[in-house]
């Protein structure tokens, strides 16, 4: 019962392909294999935003998270300071969890950016896969779905700019409100990161958002039905289409094994270290190379094979854009930055012309 | 997956060869996990309604893109001729749901209590009690079975096999009432598992999240084996 890749791809892609790189900010290790501080960590991740400009990367998103494995709280600072030493690459978050978020302070914060960068801001919003900004801001995290329902509908009115009325019961409502820095040229980018709940899919479509699909775990050909679902719903609104992104972890290293090698123990003790507190199974030397084969949702390799596999699922998924997320607690800095360079110089030249 | 008919002949374990009917199944969510087994349950050849908490219409076209063939209904309606009702909401919604709604039902539990991403619930913040059982306490009327709730959503539909395949997933079905097991038992091996009965809710902890089986293929054999493990280490403790 493999899932068998769909002949026909969901739909030709008729938006600009964007290869992009995403980070959850791992602490990484030193030499010694020892972990580096918050503040070092910070400051590595300003490195790689910037090589990532310097080899051709398109996108470079920064995930938030408050833990002390993943200190990355305040993505939109450590962006603007990438967005002080580069001049083409886009930025912004992967995602904002935004049910435990202002809005309106999200919308100033990345309105902010937009202008600090020249236009080059995007947000994605989404709940991720951490929980820990619930109990951290005073969120109920069974308040979850609709915390995301009015919060991503009030960013969808912020976002067209001009004064803004809403009444909502998660928030305090606004009366024809101004809110500041006016974007430049039109609303930045938009989109909603969906792990797998179609009637977020759904929102996404009715709210205008263009949808990124969180593949993290099996085969990426299960998602396909979400981009039909996404499809069909903008056509039954009446609306244009809208881009589709895929994230997905990865890591490339010269060969297949040493990509394999130098990711596999850390990814194994990072999941080790959630399961504990989530109940669910460490992954196996077996289901590792599942993930990494064909039909799964990693992307470590050779610039070859991550190449191919991106340029594989993207037709599939009816989607144009890809964003690897990039690091594994424990990794060293050099071995990101590494990796950084592989993806910039080798596998965006490969997928392009693989794709076109 | 298909029909299985064709294959309940000689090869088959014997549980498959003396299946009940397959009855109408109505599935109650439309979230992450409701359209997953609402599609693995179509393909084994039952009919299938789904319903989530208001209008059908709000669920049509999901119902149309990922479970074709399945009925999207206002949940009364779902229930009504259903012999099956398959729970797959979240776990912190189950106290909104109407115990009279599902009166006289088999009701199939696929929820679990996980703190850690779903917050602390206070109804089943108990550890004297598995979550389950307090699903049933709460659907006093109705008759609940526990299953599907150790295995990913993602992974239902692609570790689906044929009986008898060598590499053929098996699911944990508890429940106390032998007849409601056999129902669900059946509908998890024509699905594409091998059913691992226990006599009880109260022996379906061992399900739960943090237990021996959540989230791990195993076949019967290693399944079997990690429950009477575990079930052994809990006496042995307590």
């Amino acid at each position: 019962m493999t899932s068998a890749p769909s002949a026909d791809p969901v739909r030709p892609a008729a938006f600009p392909l964007v290869l992009g790189l995403d980070t959850f900010g791992d602490v990484t290790h030193d030499a010694d294999d020892r972990p580096v501080s918050h503040a070092r960590t910070i400051r590595d991740i300003v490195e790689q935003g910037v090589l990532a400009e310097q080899v051709g990367v398109d996108f470079f998103g920064i995930g938030e998270h408050h833990t002390d494995d993943f200190p990355l709280s305040a993505a939109d600072v450590v962006l603007g300071a990438i967005a002080a030493r580069t001049s083409r690459i886009r930025l912004g978050s992967a995602v904002t969890v935004l049910s435990s978020d202002d809005p309106v302070r999200v919308f100033q914060r990345y309105s902010t950016l937009d202008a600090v960068s020249g236009g080059r801001a995007e947000v994605i919003l989404g709940r991720g896969s951490s929980v820990d900004s619930f109990p951290l801001f005073g969120y109920d995290l069974a308040d979850y779905e609709q915390l995301f329902e009015e919060k991503a509908q009030l960013f969808a009115e912020l976002r067209k700019g001009g004064p803004v009325t809403w009444k909502g019961t998660m928030r305090a409502p606004l009366h024809e409100q101004d809110v500041v820095p006016h974007t430049e040229s039109g609303p930045f980018p938009a989109w909603i990161g969906v792990g797998g709940n179609p009637q977020s899919v759904i929102r996404a479509a009715r709210y205008d958002y263009a949808l990124m699909l969180a593949i993290i775990g099996g085969s990426p050909a299960r998602f396909a039905p979400f981009s039909r679902l996404f499809h069909q719903a903008r056509t039954q609104l009446g609306r244009d289409p809208l881009p589709i992104g895929v994230h997905s972890p990865g890591h490339v290293a010269a060969t297949d094994e040493q990509a394999r090698a130098e990711f596999f123990p850390r990814y194994q003790e990072v999941i080790r270290r959630v399961a504990r507190t989530r109940g669910f199974a460490v992954p196996t030397r077996e289901s590792f190379l599942r993930e990494v084969g064909p039909h799964g949702a990693l992307y470590v390799g050779s610039p070859e094979t991550v190449a191919r596999k991106i340029a594989a699922n993207l037709p599939l998924l009816g989607a144009n854009r890809f964003e690897m997320k990039y690091g594994m607690g424990g990794l060293s800095h050099g071995a990101l930055m590494s990796a950084i360079e592989l993806y910039g110089t080798q596998v965006i030249p490969r997928v392009r012309e693989l794709l076109s | 997956m298909g029909d299985d008919d064709g294959t309940a002949g000689a090869d088959a374990p014997a549980a498959t060869r003396t299946l009940s009917p397959r009855p109408r199944t109505a599935v109650l969510g439309a979230g992450h996990t409701g359209p997953v087994i609402a599609r693995v349950a179509l393909a084994a050849g039952y009919p299938v309604s789904i319903a989530a908490s208001g209008d059908p219409a709000n669920i049509a076209l999901i119902t149309e893109v990922l479970a074709p063939g399945a009925q999207a209904r206002w949940a009364p309606d779902a229930v009504a001729d259903a012999g099956i009702v398959v729970l797959a909401i979240p776990l912190h919604r189950f106290p909104d749901l109407d115990p009279a709604l599902l009166a006289g039902k088999l009701v199939v539990d696929t929820m679990n209590y996980w703190p850690p991403v779903d917050g602390v619930q206070e109804l089943f913040d108990d550890p004297r009690h598995g979550s389950s059982e307090m699903v049933q306490r709460r659907l006093a009327r109705s008759t609940v079975v526990k299953t599907l709730n150790h295995i990913g959503y993602h992974d239902l539909e692609d570790d689906r096999r044929p009986a008898g395949a060598p590499d053929r997933r098996a699911l944990g079905v508890a429940g106390d009432d032998p007849a409601a097991v056999g129902t669900v038992a059946d509908l998890i091996e024509r699905v594409g598992y091998d059913a691992v009965r226990l006599d009880s809710l109260r022996a379906g902890r061992l399900l739960q999240p943090g237990g021996p089986v959540f989230g791990v293929p195993l076949g019967r054999t290693e399944f079997t084996r990690a429950l009477a493990r575990t079930h052994h280490t809990d006496r042995g403790s307590s």
